[in-house]
């Protein structure tokens, strides 16, 4: 398969759509975690008990045309290979422990992949829309009606006082988990990171690494979201979202045009060098080829790289994780002969930009 | 907050481990602490919360040895999980957890949600409107029973029937 069919196959539909922002809010998420009311909890149910919300899925849910995201397929895990599985939980459209912990778990994906549903994850059912760009109050209104959508078919576990039930406390009540992913590199250089992370943890944010919780924050991607479920609305939830990303964006801008101001010799000299490592060396490990992307995307953003395009960042940074380099290869990898692959295929995609 | 161990007494010491790169909190009593001995860092030491908590309670001061366990412990009638077992795994079995654990749960919730303990959120439109009407025939049933204990039997009887229509409504959209 040539990389550019295999690109366009392996980058979800909805990550080709630029939305709001994309300079520096790359995704924008809404999931909401939902039980049924006569069924144990994953964690306590038996396997039989999992089928039948699997059943219901299928039934209910599977196969039907909804007006915004036309048709959801069931894909149940037992049915799947072990790298089809990783590269959906690359793609972020399953997590891993649906993947691999889930004693009879399943997703419902829509054609798009904007929208998954897991079946059978910590709760029954949890229902993520994944947007390009700044886009959180799209997302809530998409994730909301796919809500109702479900509960008019499935009895949900619900309580007057304490809300929705899940399966974690630190869940309950709309059971929502609102996020961005961000690419703060200015505010990362000019060391300005550091003071404002406190004071997003203040305001009952949590700050991330691209991948979840304890992570590192590899490439200046940084995930925030929303820490309390319970007692506030869902759009006083992220609404208390949207105003602290509207102020890192603005911040941000401003870090750029100091950057640029002040050091631009530096700045050019910093993305040209991982520019030019990006296009000719022949072993990179994930970590490095997430930092020197993060540059490249900074020049992009500066207008001191003019012939690539913008969106190269987010698509190199799934597509070289192990999952897809194993299914562009076609074999399962080794951790050194993935490195060469990755390699190969970040000069051959940045070959396919000066060859336009 | 309860000592994770025993959830009887205030945890009095707090501490991270990190093995391998793991973070795991602790939350203990000074009882409990002693029991586990030398694994805990620090237990040995005698804290002031100790000197408290003998001021504060006779029965905790006669020692490790002599505390007991409570003889019953909240246990979900539904999925079998224990207020032990939830608060080790840190997960609810299933809905009924909730209320089976709810004299425990305010506290917890607090904790987690800055403050809050009550959803301020969306209600569902289906399920929404039948509690609305299992609110109601629970209010018409105690109303009922205050009727008939002052022998308002007319009043009674209108209650009556209008319990009736309400839970037959119920049951007619769920067969429906």
């Amino acid at each position: 398969m040539s990389l550019q069919n295999f690109i366009s196959e392996a980058i979800s539909p909805w990550m080709k759509n630029e939305g709001p922002d994309a300079d520096i809010v790359l995704s924008s998420r809404v999931r909401l975690a939902r039980n049924l009311n006569n069924t144990p909890f994953p964690l306590a149910a038996s396997k039989e008990n999992l089928e039948a919300v699997i059943k219901l899925a299928e039934e209910k849910f599977a196969n039907r045309t909804h007006r915004k995201f036309g048709n959801l397929e069931l894909l149940k895990m037992e049915d799947m290979k072990q790298n089809e599985k990783r590269v959906l939980v690359e793609k972020h459209l399953i997590s891993p422990n649906l993947s691999d912990e889930s004693k009879a778990g399943a997703a419902l994906l829509s054609e798009d992949e904007s929208l998954s549903i897991m079946i059978n994850e910590e709760d029954h059912i949890r229902i993520q829309v994944l947007l390009s760009g700044f886009q959180l109050d799209q997302s809530l209104k998409y994730a909301n009606e796919i809500d109702d959508w479900m509960e008019e078919k499935a009895d949900f576990a619900f309580d007057e006082k304490r809300g929705y039930l899940t399966s974690c406390p630190t869940n309950v009540g709309t059971g929502l988990r609102a996020s961005v992913m961000m690419h703060l590199p200015a505010l990362v250089i000019t060391r300005q990171m550091n003071r404002i992370l406190p004071a997003i943890n203040q305001l009952g944010l949590v700050v991330r690494g691209i991948y979840g919780e304890g992570s590192e924050a590899l490439g200046n991607l940084f995930q925030i979201s929303n820490q309390i479920t319970l007692g506030k609305s869902e759009d006083d939830i992220v609404e208390d979202l949207r105003s602290v990303v509207i102020q890192l964006i603005q911040q941000e801008r401003a870090a750029r045009e100091s950057l640029l101001q002040e050091s631009k010799l530096q700045i050019e000299d910093r993305v040209y060098r991982s520019y030019g490592i990006l296009s000719y060396s022949r072993n990179m490990e994930s970590k490095e080829a997430t930092q020197r992307l993060s540059d490249v995307r900074l020049g992009i953003d500066l207008g001191l790289i003019d012939n690539v395009s913008g969106n190269i960042l987010n698509e190199l940074m799934i597509l070289t994780q192990p999952g897809f380099l194993q299914q562009y290869a076609g074999e399962i990898l080794s951790p050194e002969q993935r490195d060469q692959r990755r390699a190969a295929l970040i000069r051959e995609r940045l070959k396919l930009e000066k060859d336009k | 907050m309860l000592c994770q161990e025993c959830q009887q007494r205030q945890a009095t010491l707090h501490f991270t481990k990190i093995i391998n790169g793991k973070k795991t909190e602790f939350h203990i009593c000074d009882v409990c602490a002693k029991e586990k001995g030398e694994y805990i860092p620090g237990s040995n030491s005698f804290s002031i919360h100790q000197l408290l908590s003998g001021l504060l309670d006779v029965n905790f001061s006669a020692g490790a040895g002599e505390v007991k366990k409570p003889p019953q412990e909240l246990k979900c009638k539904n999925c079998g999980m224990t207020y032990q077992q939830f608060a080790e795994i840190g997960r609810f079995g299933c809905a009924d957890c909730y209320e089976t654990f709810n004299p425990k749960l305010d506290p917890i919730f607090k904790r987690i949600h800055s403050g809050n303990a009550v959803h301020g959120g969306k209600i569902p439109k289906r399920i929404g409107k039948d509690l609305q009407v299992h609110r109601q025939i629970e209010q018409l049933k105690q109303k009922l029973q205050e009727a008939v204990t002052n022998e308002e039997f007319e009043h009674a009887a209108e209650l009556r029937d209008n319990i009736r229509s309400l839970e037959k409504s119920l049951q007619d959209k769920k067969e429906g």
